[in-house]
Order: structure tokens, then C-alpha cells, then sequence
């Protein structure tokens, strides 16, 4: 073993310099040509920017559209999901209580017609999407608050959703943030 | 939903139409064939010069394992004083505390093993420093061992009778310029332009819409997640993996990630009839490979889209599945087809959390990883499978009344030993380990450790005792994704999770390639009528059964009190 000893670590500090400083360099030098210039793509609003595309922040305020439940609530310092199992019965509480509360703020919503993607949290907390289902079930409740009609707001919706890859491959998504950037800049 | 499943086809068809090139590529490699890589070998010779090595001495079997092994150490050594100081180190700008001990040396032990079971979140638990110089060091090296491991294999099958087996260093080195490097620098500038971060900067404060202010953590991500994939290591950036929507924004990235992660698995394993030049030797195990991926990815793929029952209950749509732990960009089917892949090849990366997915898909994802074959990791996938293909000759050889051969040598003693010992310690470390786990937690559920045993799981009742078999089945397979819901950040995990490792790392390389330099280095035997032909069919699905007879009687018992129970029970 002593015979490999010193060209291991030669070999390694090499390496080291060569994969672990060299490599991420390089990608980030090319990054700045990356839309968002290497640091994730921003978004802007009336000149300020207001987040990540990509990353959910919370709309507390019944006059937006709200994204995914987050069990981190939101906090981008950190990520995570719930790691509850499909029978926990607290975890089912959980979902039982979100339900009632989605039903409380959206009373003209059946209950049958409630998305799961709307009482279950996110993998990474962050979510930015909902399905356009999850979006158009909020509808009434926005268009009341708000004084628009319900059939604007769907085309709103319809103008801010991203369809699959290349139309063939994925799912339909909704990003809430624009969405509700669009929503604020209707009047 | 159609779009859903044509998204999975595709990207399994994007894998296999990159994977025969690449083959090509990595047999011209390793032969010494020249190639458009060549540019790379001024570079490799000066390296060579300044560690002091002769990239042309030929070594035995014996030669190649000290010579994997002391540089292994090596980088143990350097990681685990690298995350123990490294909050007295440069590129913190987060200011994260170093790391414990016990931390230090399951998560040095957890990379460079090519597991990476993280008992830490990105975002706390390690720095810029660390995550780059270390981690993102060892998920090449760590790849780069796996791959030089099985190609001393393939010289050994390929030669009549030879000690030779080629230098270590020249096949570990060229791994990394010609194979690993280039590719990962395309991956990461596809990541770069789809949104992923590359950038140092710290966290950056935000002022949300309705005013609140966030830190998002950010900082030079894509192409730590380009060899993360490559690798087969899955060790995240973030705490949520590549379920973290700047871990993986958007469908283009999730498709690349996981067209990365199978690419070379698949590749090594059509190079391994280029370079033997038994192609349909090769072929046939391709195939047995396949059916036993579609085996465990029809049933999870088929649960995760049907959604979970106990919220159908409460009068829930679930028009697209089960979505607890799941993101919306990438859907049920997609999650449902990476956490298969995921498990059978040893990436242990995740898009949606396998402990919130339904019983039968987390019982798939355990068989995946307690196959291990199936593709399997970088370098390591093949040897596993080598390992049960000496096994299902051996008993042919008894069904048939022969002697056994393989390759043109014959199958002793001491080979079949070597075999069966490989076979017997995964469900040995695996059963060991969640029996011990168990035993702590019932005994000493008070134990004053960062997480005491009463608070370890998360989960009650059958689930709970399916989150400690998952911790040990992915640390015995090299695997480290996890059941993530354990408590697992603490003196006990990190120890005996880090054992596991170790012994299910280097164990299953050794062993491979002892026997198969035992078998080079005997007289060649040429082919005659009575030998048993393995690259045919018949044989194929007798290694096929020799798989799932010895799976099933290791660890039916074990997926009985966990998966099997819970599925009955909700």
C-alpha cells in the first residue's frame, strides 16, 4: 500500500483543483451568458423585483391565486417536504384541515371538485406551479374579492399557462407568481 | 395524463439512442484506440509526471485493489477534516458551522462510497468549499473508481490467460478526462440555460409580492448536479434534491437529469460486448436488465398515478395522482419513473419524496436497491450482476452435471465462495442493521443522542419500521436516497449507517474482480460442444431466476412487516 500512498495524494490534490475548482469555474464564467446571469431568473414587477420565477412565495390574501401548501412555509433559506406516509392518520388530519379551510375561503367550491395538488404539500416547499385545474377551482373566490368576472380570469389563466414540453411530453403548468402579476395588472 | 407517460418514453428513448454512441466511445477509450479526446492527453501526462506515476506498468488484480483502496483512504482522510473545519475554511458566505464528528465521517464515508446519503441539508450543512472540493470531487472520483473497478473485469474476461489487467491509474484517470469531464460540462451548461444557479453568490434577501422578505439559497449548483447525475451519485445541492425547483427548473432539466443518471449504466453495459466481443452476450443481459426494470416501474408508476386511497376517501379529486411530496412540473408518472431508475442504478437522487410515495411503489424502490443489478450504478451495477451470472453458472453446472465454465475458464472453489460470501452480506448488512435499529428503539427509546430513538420516526406502525429497513437497504446499496422522514442526523445513524457503507462498497468491488483475475490467470479452456453457452436465452433467464429466488427468500420477510403490511392496512 505505502508504494501508492504518495501518488494518491499527488493524484488527489490534483484532482481536487482540477474537478473542484477548475469545473464549477468554468460554468459559471459561461453562466453569465445564462439568462439570470448564473443566479436563477428573477422576476420583475412596476420595477422591483419581487422573486424567483421558480421559487413559490406565500400569497396569504384571498385576492391572489395561492400556491401549493409548503411545509416549509415558504422559506427558500431551506427546502423540504412532509415525508408523511399515505395512511399517517395525523398527516390525514392535516389534509382533512386543509380541506375545511379551503372549503371556508372558496364556499362556492364542491368539495368533489377540490384538486389534491391543492391539499397536499410540495416536494421542496417551493412549488412555483399549479396544475390549470388548481388554478381555475380558485376562480370564483378571486373574482369576488376582486369585482372581475370569472370568464376573464379563466383566459387569464389560459394566457399563463405553459402547456407540455413541445406539446407531447409533461404536464400543464401554471406559474403562480406571473400569474398573479398579471392578476394585479389587470385594471 | 397521455402526455405524462409519452414524457417517461421518450426520455428512456433519449437514453438508449445516447448510450450506444457513448459506448462506442468508452471501448475506444480503454482500448487505446485514438479518438477526439486525444487533446486530453497532455493533460493526463503531466499529471502523471507530477504524481509520479507510470501510467504504463501493468498490474494483477491484487496491484489494481491496493492501489483503489490507499487512494481511497486518501480521500476519506481529506474529506473528513475538510467538513469538520470547514467553518474555518474559505467560500462560506452563508456562514455554516462545521460539521460533528460523527456527521464528518458518515458523510466523507457516504461520498466517496458514491452513495451520498446526506444526513444534512444543503443549505445548513455544508459550504460552497465543501460542497465543490469535496463532495462534488468525490462524485467524480468516487464514479470514476466504480468505472476503472469493472473495466480491470473486462480485461480479465477478455484475455485467454494474463496477470496483466492494465494500470489502475491510467483507466481511473482517463475515466475522469475522457468520459466523466466532458460530459458533465455539457450537462451543466444545459442546466445553465434552463435557469439552474452557477454563480457564488450567497443567499440573497428577497421582498416577496405581498412583502414579506426570504433569503433564497442559491450558489454554484448546475455543475455540482451534472456529475451528481453523471456519476450515479444523487447526493442534492439543496435539502430537497432535485424535487428544488433551482435543482431542477423545468421538464427539459428533469429529462436531462434523468437521460444523466442511466446514460453510462446502460452504456458500460453494451460496452461490455464491444469490448469482450460477445455481443449478444451482452445483449441478452441488456434484456434480463430491462424486464427487470419494467417489473418495478409498471407497478410504481401505475400507484403513484392512481393517487393514494386514504384521500380518495375524503371525496378528493386526485385527476393527477398522489401528489404529497411531489412537484407539479414533473407530474406522478414522471416521479414515479425516476424513483424506479433512481433505486436500480445507484443514483439515490430524488424529484418527490419516496417515503410520502404508496406502499407498493417504496416496496419497488426497496427491491430496486436490494437487486442493485439492474443497470445498476456506475461500474458497480455490472459487477453485482457478474456476481449472480458466477452463481447461475455454478448451479447450471450442477443441474447439468459439468464443471462449470465461464469465459473460457473453469469455476472453482474458491471463486464460488468468493460469490457466495458477496451474495450473503448485502441481506446481512441490510437485516443486521434495521434488527439492531429496532432493538435501539424499543430498549433505549431515550437515549440522549441529537435525535432520541422515540422521536426517530416519522411515520407510525409499518411505515415507521419501513423507514429504518430503507435507510440501511439504500446504505448497503450505495444508494442514498432515503425514507427521509428518519431522524437520522445523529451519532447512531451516522455510525452504522457509515459501517454499512464501507463494507457494502468495497466488499462488492473486491469481489468481482478477485475472481474475475482468479479466472484470467487459469489455463484457457477453448469452447467445445459441452460447454455451457452463456449468452444465450436459456441462460439469461436462469440468471434471472438465480436473482429473484435468492431476493425473495433474502428479504420477504423484512418487506412483509414494512410495505407489504402497510398496503393491506390502508
Amino acid at each position: 500500500m505505502k508504494k501508492y500512498l504518495w501518488p494518491s495524494v499527488k493524484l488527489t490534490l490534483l484532482l481536487v483543483v482540477l474537478l473542484g475548482g477548475l469545473y464549477p469555474l468554468f460554468i459559471a464564467a459561461v453562466a453569465k451568458m445564462a439568462p439570470g446571469a448564473g443566479d436563477g431568473i428573477k422576476v420583475t414587477h412596476n420595477g422591483r423585483v419581487v422573486g424567483y420565477e421558480n421559487i413559490a412565495q406565500k400569497f396569504s390574501d384571498d385576492k391572489y391565486f395561492q400556491p401549493r401548501p409548503s411545509t416549509v412555509d415558504y422559506n427558500a433559506a431551506g427546502s423540504g417536504g412532509s415525508n408523511k406516509a399515505a395512511g399517517n392518520p395525523d398527516y390525514l388530519k392535516t389534509v382533512q384541515e386543509r380541506i375545511d379551510s379551503f372549503m371556508v375561503h372558496n364556499p362556492d367550491v364542491k368539495r368533489e371538485n377540490i384538486p389534491a395538488e391543492l391539499v397536499t404539500a410540495s416536494a421542496s416547499g417551493l412549488d412555483p406551479h399549479l396544475t390549470p385545474a388548481a388554478a381555475y377551482v380558485q376562480v370564483p373566490r378571486v373574482a369576488k374579492l376582486r369585482g372581475i368576472s370569472a370568464g376573464k380570469l379563466k383566459q387569464l389563466i389560459d394566457a399563463n399557462t405553459q402547456g407540455p414540453l413541445m406539446g407531447l411530453f409533461g404536464l400543464s403548468t401554471v406559474n403562480v407568481l406571473k400569474l398573479n402579476i398579471a392578476l394585479d395588472d389587470m385594471k | 395524463m397521455t402526455t405524462e407517460i409519452s414524457g417517461v418514453i421518450a426520455t428512456y428513448g433519449i437514453t438508449l439512442l445516447l448510450a450506444w454512441p457513448l459506448s462506442r466511445y468508452i471501448v475506444k477509450v480503454f482500448r487505446g484506440d485514438r479518438t477526439w479526446s486525444d487533446f486530453m492527453s497532455p493533460l493526463e501526462r503531466f499529471i502523471f509526471k507530477i504524481s509520479g506515476i507510470n501510467p504504463a506498468e501493468e498490474m494483477n488484480w491484487k496491484q489494481h485493489m491496493k492501489a483503489l483502496l490507499t487512494i481511497n483512504l486518501v480521500w476519506f482522510v481529506y474529506a473528513f477534516f475538510a467538513l469538520f473545519f470547514q467553518d474555518k475554511l474559505p467560500l462560506n458566505p452563508d456562514g455554516n458551522p462545521g460539521q460533528s464528528a460523527d456527521l464528518a465521517f458518515n458523510t466523507a464515508i457516504s461520498f466517496m462510497v458514491n452513495c451520498n446519503l446526506q444526513h444534512y441539508s444543503g443549505e445548513t450543512g455544508v459550504t460552497y468549499f465543501t460542497q465543490l472540493f469535496v463532495l462534488a470531487f468525490l462524485q467524480f472520483v468516487s464514479a470514476a473508481t466504480g468505472i476503472a473497478a469493472l473495466i480491470v473485469v473486462f480485461k480479465a474476461m477478455k484475455e485467454k490467460t494474463t496477470t496483466k489487467l492494465g494500470n489502475f491509474w491510467d483507466i481511473f484517470l482517463k475515466t475522469i478526462t475522457r468520459i466523466l469531464l466532458p460530459i458533465s460540462i455539457v450537462i451543466a451548461l444545459i442546466f445553465v440555460f434552463n435557469g439552474m444557479p452557477a454563480s457564488y453568490a450567497g443567499k440573497e434577501a428577497i421582498v416577496t409580492m405581498q412583502g414579506d422578505t426570504v433569503n433564497v439559497s442559491h450558489g454554484p449548483v448546475a455543475g455540482f448536479v451534472a456529475i451528481k447525475h453523471l456519476g450515479t451519485n444523487g447526493g442534492g445541492w439543496f435539502g430537497a434534491n432535485s424535487a428544488h425547483p433551482l435543482e431542477n427548473p423545468n421538464y427539459v432539466t428533469w429529462m436531462t437529469e434523468m437521460v444523466a443518471q442511466v446514460l453510462i449504466p446502460i452504456a458500460m453495459v453494451f460496452a461490455l460486448g464491444m469490448f469482450i466481443q460477445r455481443r449478444k452476450f451482452a445483449m441478452v443481459i441488456f434484456g434480463i436488465m430491462t424486464i427487470g426494470m419494467i417489473c418495478l416501474l409498471v407497478p410504481s408508476m401505475q400507484q403513484e398515478m392512481a393517487g393514494n386511497p386514504a384521500i380518495a376517501h375524503m371525496g378528493i379529486q386526485q385527476a393527477t395522482g398522489a401528489m404529497e411530496g411531489k412537484e407539479v412540473r414533473f407530474g406522478a408518472a414522471a416521479t414515479g419513473y425516476w424513483s424506479t431508475v433512481t433505486t436500480i442504478i445507484s443514483t439515490g437522487s430524488v424529484c418527490g419524496w419516496h417515503d410520502s410515495t404508496m406502499p407498493m411503489t417504496g416496496m419497488m424502490q426497496l427491491l430496486g436497491m436490494m437487486l442493485n443489478c439492474f443497470y445498476g450504478g456506475c461500474g458497480v451495477g455490472i459487477l453485482n450482476y457478474y456476481i449472480f451470472i458466477i452463481i447461475a453458472v455454478f448451479i447450471s453446472g450442477l443441474m447439468v452435471g459439468r464443471t462449470p465454465e465461464f469465459m473460457g475458464h473453469k469455476l472453482e472453489a474458491r471463486e464460488v465462495k468468493i460469490a457466495a460470501i458477496i451474495t450473503l452480506l448485502s441481506p446481512f448488512l441490510i437485516l443486521a442493521g434495521t434488527a439492531l435499529s429496532s432493538w435501539v428503539l424499543s430498549h433505549y427509546p431515550d437515549a440522549n443522542w441529537a435525535v432520541k430513538p422515540s422521536a426517530w420516526l416519522n411515520n407510525p406502525g409499518y411505515h415507521g419500521f419501513s423507514e429504518m429497513l430503507y435507510e440501511y437497504t439504500s446504505s448497503n446499496a450505495n444508494n442514498g436516497s432515503g425514507f427521509e422522514g428518519l431522524g437520522d442526523g445523529n451519532v447512531f445513524w451516522n455510525v452504522s449507517t457509515g459501517f454499512v457503507l464501507i463494507l457494502g462498497r468495497f466488499l462488492p468491488i473486491i469481489g468481482p474482480v478477485a475472481i474475475a483475475g482468479l479466472m484470467a490467470s487459469k489455463k484457457y479452456i477453448p469452447e467445445s460442444a459441452g460447454t455451457l453457452k452463456t449468452d444465450s436465452l436459456t441462460f439469461g433467464a436462469m440468471t434471472f431466476a438465480v436473482i429473484i429466488i435468492l431476493t425473495a427468500l433474502s428479504y420477504f420477510p423484512a418487506l412483509a412487516l414494512g410495505p407489504i403490511a402497510e398496503y393491506f392496512s390502508l
